[in-house]
């Protein structure tokens, strides 16, 4: 009988020496409390517990500031579920990060309206002024249902528009000064539209 | 033309967002009515009779979608989609914003109509401040009572828990969207079963978009008859619609259905920026099929207006070209979003938007021949009806219908890459 031929999956490295990790026990993970809690209390809202697996990488991304590998573990500790499981479900949304993304986070977004009305160019303006700054984070977003404000970007999670590309580096500038963002351009202060001129 | 605010009512108060001033103008008395006074069935009847249409995009019949969940005592769930994220729709933000214990009331008696004990408001994690507003807002309910166990000693209870998305548009359709709130990544199911069967760990559920929801205590509190004095026959009511683009004052407008298209963008909107005129619009959504000036600027703004002018209404949101927006281009931007947001699921989806962003990049760059406008066309008729949720058709039918209508424009953009090549 000939010899099977060799899955050069396995001469070249594509099948992990390992098994996936199981559920993490909760005393090896250092898990604080209060991150705990927290999660503990998100599962509690849900007839399964697996529906906080967002809420619960939110939790970590607030406390870390990304969802770090040490946090997801953490988290898929306090749930009972694996690790896998929930960087599966980190890496599919834009929001939730698995790589460091600094202090502040800036969005722009470069979708239809706000390209129609320069939206590009305020992305462009951010980047050149962040450019020295690792704490802040600019990246171009698709639509963040604001079309009313184009063009706009998300400021630490908060709307600003319209902006003029010069606005850009006066934002960036108050960031790093640790004071209110562009306090005139915020979107919770607008008018309805059609109340906009009495 | 003035707008017909029956969503938007006192919105202009601040006041209006917390429990004291949407009760100072008669808030959670519909609830009070519907869960001391009435049957589940004869509020489900009032929805149906009201004729009023799902304003999330597919415009299906609001009371009809919740009579198609089974009766009897089991596991319900009712959804808020919350989760807008279609290029060109801000007016559910706007709504909850400003007035998030109406949109509350109406889950609570959506809940009641469809007999379901547990509701989510599904909503979208880029709109933190609205989700906070939100949080606030059923806080204050659970404490008034208007939530929770025993709902004003009706023994009736409702459980609403605010959940926030983490950014995937694919979450806006409906199946996706139960299984982020399971927990999972957000990709589409099969239908059938469709959710209102097996929906939400397995159960019969309810889901409909924040605008939806928030017109039920006006019908149940008025009546289905006075909610059909606004609108056409077809789409009764009134409709938040979010204009942008080129025009001077983008924003939420509320008007009847049935207005004409031109009134809202060009009297409402304030028409094109100086010198400039309507070249073309979407008119519900960059999903929808472009209209050119000529062909949609007077049609009445309805459903049954829009879907016979070849286009939709969808959830409501013009999106405004003027003569200085390069159509290939706008095609290139649509086609991004739609690749980007593409789960991955399904192949057509997958590669058709893939590549139809490559060749629109061809055509902008110049780098396309005349030949790859029918393989763009032919790219989109592949992905129509082929995927397990229309994200795919979202972009395939925009994109066919620009290159239907403005081929002149796609092959003026190939023709003067090639003479530059040429003199070059």
């Amino acid at each position: 009988m000939s010899e099977l031929p060799i899955d050069v999956a396995l001469t070249e490295g594509r099948v992990p020496e390992r098994a996936p990790e199981e559920v993490p026990e909760l005393h090896e993970v250092g898990c604080p409390d209060e991150l705990r809690q927290r999660i503990e209390e998100l599962m509690s809202r849900y007839p399964d517990r697996k529906s906080a697996s967002i809420p619960a990488l939110w939790a970590v991304q607030r406390l870390y500031g990304w969802c770090t590998p040490e946090g997801i573990r953490q988290a898929a500790a306090v749930m009972r579920v694996t690790p896998a499981y929930l960087e599966s479900v980190a890496s599919f949304y834009d929001l939730l990060h698995t790589e460091p993304v600094g202090t502040h986070q800036v969005a722009v977004c470069t979708n239809i309206s706000c390209w129609m009305r320069g939206g590009d160019e305020l992305l462009d303006a951010f980047r050149a002024a962040a450019a020295d700054d690792e704490s802040l984070f600019v990246t171009g977003f698709e639509c963040l249902g604001a079309c009313d404000i184009a063009p706009m970007a998300s400021i630490d999670e908060r709307y600003y528009g319209p902006l003029e590309a010069a606005e850009a580096a006066v934002a960036v500038g108050q960031l790093k000064a640790g004071e209110d963002v562009l306090p005139e351009k915020a979107l919770e202060k607008r008018p309805l539209a059609g109340d906009a001129d009495a | 033309m003035p707008e017909t605010r029956l969503l938007l009512k006192h919105a202009e108060d601040p006041a209006l967002r917390t429990l004291t001033g949407y009760k100072s103008h008669g808030g959670y008395a519909t609830l009070e009515k519907a869960y001391k006074e009435m049957e589940a069935d004869e509020v489900l009847k009032e929805l149906e009779d009201s004729g009023l249409r799902g304003r999330g995009g597919a415009g299906f019949s609001m009371g009809k979608k919740a009579s198609f969940l089974p009766r009897g005592e089991m596991d319900k769930y009712l959804c808020c989609n919350a989760d807008e994220s279609e290029p060109g729709a801000f007016k559910d933000r706007e709504l909850m914003q400003r007035n998030p214990h109406q949109l509350i009331e109406g889950i609570a008696i959506a809940a009641l109509a469809a007999g379901a004990g547990h509701a989510f408001i599904f909503i979208r994690g880029e709109y933190d401040s609205q989700a906070d507003v939100l949080d606030a807002a059923v806080a204050e309910a659970y404490e008034a009572g208007y939530l929770g166990e025993n709902i004003l000693g009706t023994h009736r209870d409702l459980e609403l828990v605010v959940h926030r998305g983490a950014g995937a548009y694919i979450c806006g359709e409906e199946t996706a969207l139960l299984d982020a709130l399971e927990g999972k990544r957000g990709n589409p199911r099969l239908k059938p079963p469709f959710p209102a069967v097996q929906g939400l760990y397995g159960g019969p559920t309810l889901i409909n978009n924040v605008e939806t929801l928030s017109n039920v205590p006006g019908i149940v509190a008025n009546g289905a008859e006075w909610f059909r004095g606004f609108g056409t026959e077809q789409s009764p009511g009134t409709k938040v619609v979010s204009v942008s683009g080129c025009v001077r004052r983008p924003g939420n407008y509320e008007v009847e259905l049935g207005v004409p298209t031109r009134e809202l963008i060009e009297d409402l909107a304030g028409g094109p920026l100086e010198g400039h005129k309507v070249k073309a619009f979407y008119p519900g959504g960059s999903s929808s099929p472009v209209l050119t000036a000529e062909e949609g600027l007077d049609l009445p703004y309805s459903f049954e207006a829009m879907a016979e002018a070849g286009s939709m209404l969808g959830s409501g949101s013009i999106i405004v070209a003027d003569d200085s927006v390069s159509i290939p281009h706008m095609a290139l931007r649509t086609a991004r979003f739609y690749h980007h947001e593409s789960c991955g699921k399904c192949t057509p989806c997958r590669e058709g938007t893939n590549w139809t962003v490559k060749m629109l990049e061809r055509v902008v760059h110049g780098e396309a021949t005349p030949m790859d406008l029918d393989i763009v066309a032919s790219v989109q008729d592949n992905i129509i009806g082929h995927c397990l949720c229309v994200l795919g058709d979202s972009m395939a039918m925009p994109v066919a219908s620009m290159v239907r209508k403005y081929r002149d424009e796609f092959e003026a953009a190939i023709a003067a890459a090639q003479n530059e090549a040429v003199a070059a």
